[in-house]
């Protein structure tokens, strides 16, 4: 055990290729992934809290299911998706970084537009009034309740990068832990642990576990920095 | 010749959630000058605004809106977390205005409230008075011919209050037709021309401001004016 320990702090004091190779890559493909998923989920949940149109309430509902969705059950569905015999086969996306990107989007697309349509919800509440007064279209209102609510969006980023960071499930089905190539932090502390290297799992959970810590302080920092400028 | 109201209602009826607002709202509003709606908590003046701006659809009845462009400046300043200078450019956003005239628009809105200088500054960090400001600057923007100011001073001190009030006698002395919801009988007299009195969402009475504030035709009127609550008179009356 102390051996281990002592492993463990060598790696991470020398920065060991591998774990900064693995780190490196989990954080692209996160961070990529959370950046889609923004892109994707942010106008998607402000719209829908700003427009009424029939079946919305059902959109709603449907949003929130798919925050849960199951890791391993986007891998499989993106596999059939992306293998060779798939729509998507042609793009010879399985494997690789990409897809890995795609499964984390696909994970965190609907996260991001749950939690920003209440976010912005309750900016409307407050503003909603005054911008329909003002005559401004669906899409422009949603444009300006995003602005408004953005301080408190950050926190939405940071919930799914947490869920992107941390997934193991989707990354392993569509990436297929390949050493060098698709191998993430998550996928090698499983299969390191499996095979008995604990100083290099440790390692890796470490530097997982200061990664979160550190881009969840950053966006405190940020926010708090920014609301205290604008209230 | 009589010059047609430029804002008129026609037996408006209007139910939310199930209780009546509105019931049976008839009266016109000419063009210029400020016209003032009072009448008790609950008689639907602020309901009222809100349907002659379409932001409420009346469950019958007419309304007829013959102004322009319409500006509203709510009791609760609802204002963007961004600089006053965007608070004021993002009502401008639908006219399609070029970034020149958009530029031009907001600098002399601000310069007319008094805010030149604190252009770049933060909105939610003004005080009351400086944040109903900035909201008749975002409605001087527009260059409303209509303005709707829903309790405009309802939160501010005497000196804000006389600000928000000489910026909003400069407006309608510039030729808007100003619609005022207020508790403030001082106010309304110093303020409007004409003066509709509201209760249980219908016009008991409307006239000029002064003969109505001074002699009262109709008992509804005079209870709200002279500050007598409706229990009182229930019981005086059983």
């Amino acid at each position: 055990m102390t051996e281990t320990f002592h492993e463990t702090l060598i790696r991470l004091w020398s920065l060991d290729r591998d774990v900064v190779a693995i780190a490196w890559l989990s954080l692209r493909v996160s961070l990529t992934a959370v950046g889609i998923g923004l892109a994707l989920g942010v106008p998607l949940g402000a719209l829908v809290a700003v427009a009424r149109f029939p079946g919305r309430d059902a959109l709603v509902a449907l949003l929130n299911a798919f925050m849960g969705l199951p890791p391993v059950i986007v891998g499989l569905v993106l596999y059939l998706v992306l293998s060779r015999s798939g729509p998507l086969g042609s793009f010879g996306l399985l494997f690789t970084p990409g897809a890995m990107i795609a499964a984390q989007a696909v994970l965190a697309t609907p996260l991001v537009a749950a939690l920003s349509r209440q976010v912005v919800a309750d900016a409307e509440a407050h503003l909603g009034e005054q911008l329909r007064s003002l005559r401004l279209s669906a899409p422009r209102r949603a444009m300006v309740l995003i602005f408004d609510a953005r301080f408190s969006l950050v926190t939405t980023a940071l919930a799914a990068f947490g869920r992107a960071i941390s997934e193991i499930g989707a990354v392993l089905v569509v990436g297929g832990n390949i050493d060098g190539h698709t191998r993430t932090m998550t996928t090698a502390i499983s299969l390191e642990t499996q095979k008995g290297d604990l100083s290099l799992a440790l390692a890796l959970g470490i530097v997982l576990m200061g990664l979160v810590v550190a881009v969840n302080a950053v966006a405190a920092f940020l926010r708090s920095h920014a609301a205290r400028a604008y209230g | 010749m009589t010059v047609p109201p430029v804002i008129r209602l026609d037996d408006v009826r209007l139910a939310l959630d199930g209780r009546s607002i509105l019931d049976g709202l008839t009266f016109a509003v000419p063009a210029r000058g400020v016209t003032a709606l009072i009448g008790p908590n609950g008689a639907g003046k602020s309901v009222t605004l809100r349907v002659i701006d379409r932001l409420l659809c009346p469950d019958s009845g007419t309304l007829h809106v013959a102004a322009g462009r319409s500006a509203f400046v709510f009791q609760r300043t609802a204002l963007v977390r961004a600089s006053a200078a965007t608070n004021v450019a993002l009502a401008l956003a639908p006219l399609g205005l070029c970034r020149r005239e958009r530029a031009e628009r907001v600098a002399s809105a601000l310069a007319r409230v008094g805010l030149a200088d604190r252009a770049g500054d933060a909105a939610t960090r003004f005080s009351g008075g400086e944040q109903q400001r900035l909201a008749l600057a975002r409605a001087w923007a527009l260059r409303p011919a209509l303005l709707l100011l829903d309790e405009p001073t309802a939160s501010l001190d005497p000196t804000a209050t006389a600000i928000v009030e000489d910026l909003v006698a400069e407006m309608a002395e510039a030729g808007t037709t100003v619609l005022l919801v207020s508790h403030n009988l001082g106010q309304v007299a110093r303020l409007a021309a004409r003066v509709v009195v509201l209760d249980g969402g219908r016009a008991v009475e409307q006239g000029p401001t002064r003969s109505i504030l001074s002699s009262p035709r109709t008992p509804e009127a005079r209870a709200y004016l002279t500050g007598e609550l409706p229990w009182t008179s229930f019981a005086a009356a059983s």
